[in-house]
């Protein structure tokens, strides 16, 4: 189906692949493959592994990939796997300076996967991975049904955000095995001692049974809340800890290890893309561009960092940011003098001609992250360079409208949008509330409020995976409020 | 090809159109695409099924962008939503591209499924063209069928035995010649008024305008790729009704009271005034919030209706926009008025989401 390339494009593979070699880019072997536009569809749908478990949401991505592809609204150029090789797919109808240019982009993006300290956790036989998560799925599918197994899936994807983001490569734990489980207590079905029918009454004598049970109950009784510290990872706490039958348990565990995966990504968007923004256009109009190339280079550079009205653009900002380090580290714009300088035109004419601006994009390719990236490096001269505001949604005349130019808001802004990838912060507060094993969370409120629809919903979702009662706690217009869903309608709870 | 998405993509589309899976339907909305025509952003539809997540409400949310602007003024697209880099689709580049209207034009068919519409029988203006359909012995030399030619030379050669396979030469003689040969065929050609009718009583605020003008949108970019001659004319009404251009229409604002009637009579007069009804397909199309005056105003419009734009109408289309002031009564007269009626097509239109199904109502008849 698809086809390895062209031997012209392998002469222009590996033509590319000397440059980003020389520039000191150290990435895993790229593995190109070329697609018409139907199959990258595909691919890309399925987030880049076409053996991905089948899901209609992937069908969904299809259909609009298809859509904005028919009608000439926007189309895919590449698609680059974070896997060790590297797999790159290329649009086969792109034209030949595109597919330089892609080529450029995608040894960046590989260098990056490779070297980023938040990817070196992620699974890099992922592609293996993946199929085999898909064989689990289908078999699941062929024992219980269609229906049953999408329907668990379903719940799952709602939930897929309740990991612990900012910890993905700390060695996780593993979840509870089977066995560990046994020696768990049950009031309701004491351990009795193996009878014949007739002889039951005698050797597990009624009144005996009442003692146990009662025993086991006052056990339970004094059991602590668990778990110990409010856990993020809620996925992991569902795994470990509600009730579920074997084949969910693994379902669950699929989701939760491809978010895993992907999570760096969506981590290091600005980043990942700047760098490789930076990479391309380097390669191109230093070495690999010739005359009669670089108009259509131009273009398609320009529409790539194009800056849609009042939006932002991921490449622009990482292209962007990176230069301006480049630039500061060459001429040493950095450190005390450079801080308490207050001299605008000695700041303006400022070079020290220290030149290590090379080095720290390499330094900081590896160890940053988009938050951190912005929270070091975003400053209030390159805010007003880039012309960057903060919108707000004016509630008069319902539309957004620029809010500020300052550079602490933007920053702020900026960095919330970043933080947890702008979602809100979940955790598991007790597993056993009011010792009746329901299941108690709370959103850390940071000023905003949840969507209340989806969130109840989602405690639907939950209340399936859990089968107890479960609490949200949360924050409604300034006051606290406990959102509770036990099976059959919502209840919320203003508290103190 | 059989590709391996398929099933998956077939069980997204089976879930939207609702044949299983109820328990969605309620994260189906009518996402769009944007496309561009000239410099107006134009949407196509295209459906989505968004799963419920713990997120913020993104209304309030905010965000930042970048680009020209004072504080405070408004920013012209509007924003996506914020950080939702989860990085299910690593590298990926989008490039913009302009869409036509008639692109636009079919793309709506296909999507809300319309079928072509078919002009009412005797409202046809015939012309004819030529059409080359056959062969002819004789007819002018730059007609002349080539291919046709020389297989009858060929045939006539091997009949006669003068045809040598080592040294195949054929020469075609007077006989040999074939012509095209045309047939004229009639054409028929149809045209078409749109009346649009807008309330812009003080009630109708402008969400409601905007819906009406979304709506209008997409009707004249359909009816005007399935008709060669079509013409809008605009009224707007309040107590009383009075033609415009197209500016107007969408940016007035009165106020006051509703008399649906004065608009009614308006549009009667032009149409009798200027459109032929042997040679015009007529679709008067009228948005309003449903209120009216009071019950003498709605019994004449109910005359008018019956007497005159009804029967003149291809199909008389009715949208009622929810309003927080409008009582939404004038559908329920209509209902009452004319039950059942094939011609007078009636919408409730809510919010924005429900425009396209309000355009399939309309359109959707093939009328």
């Amino acid at each position: 189906m698809s086809q390895t390339l062209t031997p012209e494009l392998a002469e222009m593979a590996t033509e590319v692949c000397g440059y980003a070699k020389d520039f000191g880019l150290d990435f895993f072997d790229v593995s190109f493959e070329l697609l018409d536009y139907d199959q990258l569809n595909m691919v890309a749908a399925y987030g880049g592994f076409p053996t991905r478990y089948p899901h209609w949401k992937f069908g969904m991505q299809f259909e609009e990939l298809q859509k904005t592809y028919a009608y000439g609204l926007s189309k895919i150029y590449e698609l680059v796997i974070n896997n060790d090789p590297c797999y790159a797919y290329l649009m086969k109808c792109n034209n030949h300076v595109d597919q330089k240019l892609v080529m450029a982009h995608v040894f960046g993006h590989s260098d990056f996967f490779k070297c980023n300290y938040w990817f070196s956790k992620t699974n890099r036989k992922m592609m293996d991975e993946i199929a085999n998560h898909g064989v689990r799925i289908r078999r699941y599918i062929e024992r219980y049904g269609q229906q049953k197994v999408e329907e668990f899936l379903d719940c799952c994807l709602s939930l897929d955000n309740l990991i612990d983001y900012h910890s993905p490569f700390i060695a996780r734990r593993r979840a509870q095995s089977e066995e560990e489980k046994e020696g768990e207590l049950d009031s309701a079905n004491p351990t009795r001692l193996r009878a014949k029918s007739y002889m039951e009454a005698f050797i597990n004598p009624p009144s005996y049974l009442d003692v146990e049970r009662r025993r086991i109950q006052e056990k339970l009784d004094t059991m602590e809340k668990f778990p110990d510290e409010p856990q993020k990872d809620i996925l992991l706490f569902l795994m470990e800890n509600a009730s579920l039958e074997r084949w969910q348990r693994d379902i669950l565990s699929i989701i939760r290890e491809e978010a895993y995966y992907f999570a760096p990504q969506g981590m290091t968007k600005i980043m990942n893309e700047g760098w490789a923004c930076y990479w391309h256009s380097k390669i191109m109009t230093e070495k690999a561009c010739s005359a009669s190339e670089i108009v259509d280079y131009a273009d398609h550079h320009s529409s790539t960092v194009a800056m849609q009205a009042g939006s932002l653009n991921p490449y622009k900002l990482g292209l962007e940011l990176f230069r301006d380090i480049d630039d500061r580290w060459n001429k040493g714009k950095f450190g005390s003098d450079w801080d308490e300088c207050s001299d605008a035109a000695a700041k303006y004419s400022w070079d020290r001609k220290l030149g290590l601006g090379r080095e720290k994009i390499f330094e900081v390719r590896k160890i940053h992250n988009d938050v951190t990236f912005i929270e070091e490096f975003l400053t209030p001269k390159f805010v007003e360079k880039q012309q960057l505001f903060t919108y707000a949604y004016n509630k008069q005349t319902q539309e957004y409208v620029i809010d500020s130019r300052d550079f602490q808001s933007v920053k702020d802004k900026l960095l919330f949008s970043l933080a947890n990838f702008g979602q809100p912060y979940i955790y598991v507060e007790d597993g056993n509330f009011k010792n009746r094993s329901e299941l108690y969370l709370t959103h850390r409120y940071d000023g905003t409020p949840l969507r209340m629809d989806h969130a109840r919903d989602c405690l639907e979702n939950l209340y399936k995976l859990w089968q107890r009662p479960v609490h949200l706690e949360t924050v409604v217009e300034k006051r606290k409020k406990v959102m509770t869903y036990a099976g059959a309608k919502h209840e919320e709870k203003i508290i103190k | 090809m059989v590709h391996r998405i398929d099933p998956d993509n077939n069980r997204f589309k089976e879930i939207v159109r609702g044949k299983i899976k109820q328990n969605l339907k309620k994260y189906i909305s009518q996402g769009e695409l944007l496309g561009k025509q000239g410099d107006n952003i134009v949407s196509i539809p295209l459906p989505q099924i968004e799963l419920p997540r713990f997120r913020y409400g993104q209304q309030q949310a905010g965000g930042v962008g970048q680009g020209d602007g004072e504080e405070g003024s408004p920013i012209s697209a509007e924003p996506g939503e914020g950080g939702q880099g989860a990085g299910d689709q690593p590298g990926e580049h989008f490039l913009e591209v302009e869409v036509t209207l008639e692109e636009l034009a079919a793309i709506l068919g296909e999507e809300l499924e319309l079928p072509r519409i078919e002009p009412r029988g005797e409202r046809t203006i015939d012309s004819f063209t030529d059409r080359y359909t056959g062969i002819h012995r004789a007819g002018p030399e730059s007609l002349r069928h080539f291919k046709r030619t020389f297989k009858e030379a060929l045939k006539r050669q091997i009949m006669a035995g003068l045809y040598n396979p080592e040294n195949p030469v054929v020469v075609p003689i007077h006989d040999d010649r074939r012509y095209r040969s045309w047939r004229l065929k009639a054409v028929p050609e149809s045209s078409a008024v749109i009346l649009y009718m807008m309330d812009v009583s003080g009630s109708m605020g402008n969400e409601q305008k905007e819906i009406v003008r979304i709506e209008s949108f997409w009707i004249d970019t359909w009816l005007k790729a399935q008709y060669r001659q079509i013409e809008t004319r605009y009224i707007i009404h309040d107590a009383a009704a009075k033609e415009v251009d197209q500016h107007t229409f969408f940016h007035v604002r009165e106020s006051g009271g509703t008399r649906i009637s004065s608009a009614y009579q308006l549009c009667r007069e032009i149409i009798e005034k200027d459109y032929d009804l042997d040679q015009w397909n007529v679709y008067p199309l009228h948005f309003s919030d449903g209120d009216n005056w009071g019950g003498e105003d709605t019994a004449l419009c109910m005359k008018l209706l019956k007497d005159f734009l009804i029967p003149a109408s291809n199909v008389f289309c009715y949208g009622q926009v929810k309003s927080a002031y409008g009582s939404g009564q004038f559908i329920k007269d209509l209902t009452e008025a004319f039950p059942d009626n094939e011609t007078l097509l009636l919408s409730e239109i809510n919010n924005r989401d429900e425009i396209y199904r309000s355009i399939k109502t309309f359109l959707g008849k093939g009328k």
